[in-house]
């Protein structure tokens, strides 16, 4: 072989890797981990961290303002009206990881309610009445997915249309009912359904719950940890795997205890809204759809880099379309929330703030618009940042007006702190 | 090695865009366990000859033997199948999913239907292991936190996972410092070390002579001299490049390998 060029070759000792991997996977020990997360703070991966922060100062200034918004009466007060803004953030954030997103998916929860609601009041079981509204809005989503992907279009623009269009549909529906919307108002008047934000579970019950949810998600954070660390791959420190074991512990036992407080004035009321088991459902099958399956896997790859999930032969109009049916199956749910919430629907329902306040959730909690980058549990974060503004201007007396100003300037402040601390690791 | 039938082997390849003939008459031997260096001038055909190789172009003319049959790859898909990975510039990595999870892309394990993580990340590990990749700190970051020679590692071993007899790779060392560059060069020596046939292209005839054991000059859509690498230096092979024709008092004059 004639080497007409004889350089020395360069040692690879000193090929480094520049940002930081998640502090779980690198450090060696707590206070590697301790060292870890403040580095990736500083270079701008700092993961949920600013919001919970935002969130505290936020409760912080409302109960400053009004000692009542602490109160248990309030929070679980807070929890039911969270509730539906976070599950329209879940709906969304299975778009938003593709940098797609569904303008449609208020109306789509709207429209979802009138077929339950309408249902219902026929006569028809309340799980007969879920399932036909829940179908009916996942085809939807399908349907938009399908124009999207196959067609390769804006999703903006079809789900601008969608908008639109289901508002129209919204309005449709309740006169077809007749005289069942009298005055464009459908009534909920069953009792499983009304229960999902009117209902509570007893303490007792509340206990056990969260104490079983605990525990189970205690031994599974070890369990997961503990196999990784036999299998002797990258996992984290013991003493990290108790802190977030220990972390999640405290959060099921507060939300438990606070929950079971007196809250009534007159008569004893207490214990846990179920909207909370129901929103904790949906966030833990959603997180494992997203993080344990193909399916989940696929929508991150898309979001990350098309033509390599292309590539990879992986079929883009197929996880599209069941990314955007998916969507419309949250919504449906939402929906449902929704109805309970209010104990009616009507043809005033404002889908169209709804949706933004959904997204505000989602990019709030720290997912990304541009795909790829995104947790189910950003959409409960951000739903509670947005609920909160909600809950405390309302109890100081502020109007509506305020209070969408107020929403504004955090989703702005948000995103730029995002921007600002990811702007650090850019270079 | 030589004396064996080849890995691959085009005969008399021509390749046509309307009347601009990209491709002309192509004779080329690629081995098994060996690195040939594809090399020409900017428009000699050295992409359009990879896509034809890889599938994405069907030939006009001429036949593709791949170990001793003749094959017809209607699509990417056939050559990946048949064992044929190619790595393109942009190397379609997932820059927000870690390094296993851009090397397993496409090919899951799965464990009571949901993803098996641990298995995933064994075998990520030890298919990096065995080319010898030991720069990455970490197997799970994510692979936008890499340096540009890793991800070229990366995207390598994502190939080579898919039990690849013939990587190709477009410029893998176009875009990297000196550092980065040895490390690619290393991997590629390891591939070959493995018995897999290795068909890089590069402008860079340093890198060239580093790590090729063959070499083939492309000149306006013809091959116009390739054999092993000690036929030619620095200047040879820039005459080749650049004008088409042997240069004048050359020793050993390398002809076609073929025909």
């Amino acid at each position: 072989m004639t080497s007409v060029n004889q350089e020395p070759t360069p040692t690879n000792t000193d090929i480094i890797t520049t940002p930081d991997a998640s502090a779980d996977l690198l450090a060696n020990s707590f206070g590697d981990y301790v060292r870890i997360v403040g580095r990736r703070i500083r270079s701008g991966e700092s993961g949920a961290l600013p919001v919970i922060v935002g969130l505290i100062v936020i409760v912080v200034f409302f109960y400053a303002k009004n000692s009542l918004f602490l109160s248990a009466g309030n929070l679980v007060n807070l929890m039911a009206q969270s509730a539906f803004i976070i599950t329209l953030g879940m709906a969304e954030i299975f778009v938003l990881l593709l940098g797609d997103i569904d303008l449609a998916a208020g109306y789509t929860a709207a429209c979802g309610a009138v077929i339950a609601l309408w249902m219902l009041a026929l006569g028809d079981p309340w799980w007969a009445a879920v399932l036909v509204a829940l179908a009916a809005t996942a085809a939807y989503g399908a349907l938009q997915g399908i124009i999207t992907a196959k067609l390769g279009l804006p999703s903006f623009v079809v789900t601008l249309a969608g908008l639109l269009g289901l508002s129209g549909l919204l309005l449709y529906l309740i006169n077809a009912t007749g005289n069942i919307g009298v005055g464009g108002v459908i009534s909920l008047h069953n009792g499983v359904i009304n229960d999902i934000e009117n209902g509570y579970l007893n303490p007792t019950a509340t206990w056990i719950v969260m104490i079983a949810i605990a525990v189970v998600a205690g031994l599974a954070i070890f369990y997961g940890d503990f196999r990784r660390r036999t299998a002797g791959l990258v996992a984290p420190p013991v003493s990290v795997t108790l802190l977030k074991i220990a972390g999640v512990a405290i959060a099921a036992l507060v939300v438990a205890a606070i929950a079971n407080q007196n809250r009534g004035r007159l008569i004893v009321v207490e214990g846990m809204p179920w909207s909370v088991l129901v929103v904790l459902a949906i966030l833990f099958i959603w997180t494992v759809l997203l993080g344990r399956t193909r399916f989940g896997r696929y929508v991150y790859a898309i979001g990350g880099n098309a033509e390599a999930a292309r590539r990879a032969g992986i079929s883009i109009v197929r996880i599209r379309t069941l990314a955007f049916m998916l969507c419309g199956l949250t919504a449906g749910m939402t929906g449902i929330i929704y109805a309970s919430y209010l104990g009616s629907i009507s043809n005033g329902v404002n889908g169209g703030q709804n949706v933004l306040n959904g997204v505000a959730a989602a990019v709030i909690g720290g997912t990304s618009l541009f795909g790829g980058r995104g947790r189910m549990l950003h959409a409960v974060i951000g739903g509670l940042v947005v609920g909160v503004i909600y809950n405390g201007l309302a109890l100081l007396g502020l109007s509506a007006a305020a209070q969408l100003m107020w929403t504004a300037l955090v989703l702005l402040a948000a995103v730029i702190v995002d921007r600002v601390t990811r702007r650090g690791s850019a270079a | 090695m030589n004396d064996a039938e080849p890995l691959l082997r085009l005969r008399g390849i021509g390749k046509n865009f309307g009347p601009v003939h990209a491709l002309t008459d192509i004779n080329l031997d690629i081995p098994a366990g060996q690195v040939t260096a594809l090399v020409g001038d900017n428009g000699a055909g050295k992409s359009t000859l990879i896509k034809t190789i890889a599938g994405i172009w069907e030939p006009n003319r001429g036949e593709i033997l791949w170990q001793g049959k003749p094959v017809h790859f209607r699509s990417p898909k056939d050559a990946t199948n048949a064992g044929i990975a190619t790595v393109y510039q942009d190397l379609a990595l997932a820059d927000n999913l870690d390094i296993v999870q851009n090397m397993m892309l496409g090919h899951e394990l799965l464990k009571a239907g949901l993803l098996d993580e641990i298995a995933m990340e064994k075998t990520a590990k030890k298919t990096l292991a065995d080319l010898r990749v030991t720069t990455v700190r970490n197997i799970r970051q994510p692979v936008g936190s890499l340096s540009g020679g890793q991800r070229q590692a990366v995207a390598v071993a994502k190939a080579v996972q898919l039990d690849a007899r013939l990587v190709i790779m477009d410029e893998p060392t176009a875009a990297l410092g000196v550092s980065q560059t040895a490390l690619v060069l290393e991997i590629i020596e390891q591939l070959a070390s493995r018995g897999i046939a290795v068909l890089v292209i590069s402008h860079n005839l340093t890198d060239v002579f580093r790590v090729a054991d063959r070499i083939a000059v492309l000149y306006l859509g013809r091959m116009v001299s390739s054999g092993p690498v000690g036929n030619y230096d620095t200047n040879s092979a820039v005459h080749w490049m650049t004008t088409g024709t042997a240069p004048n008092g050359h020793i050993a004059s390398p002809q076609s390998t073929e025909g």
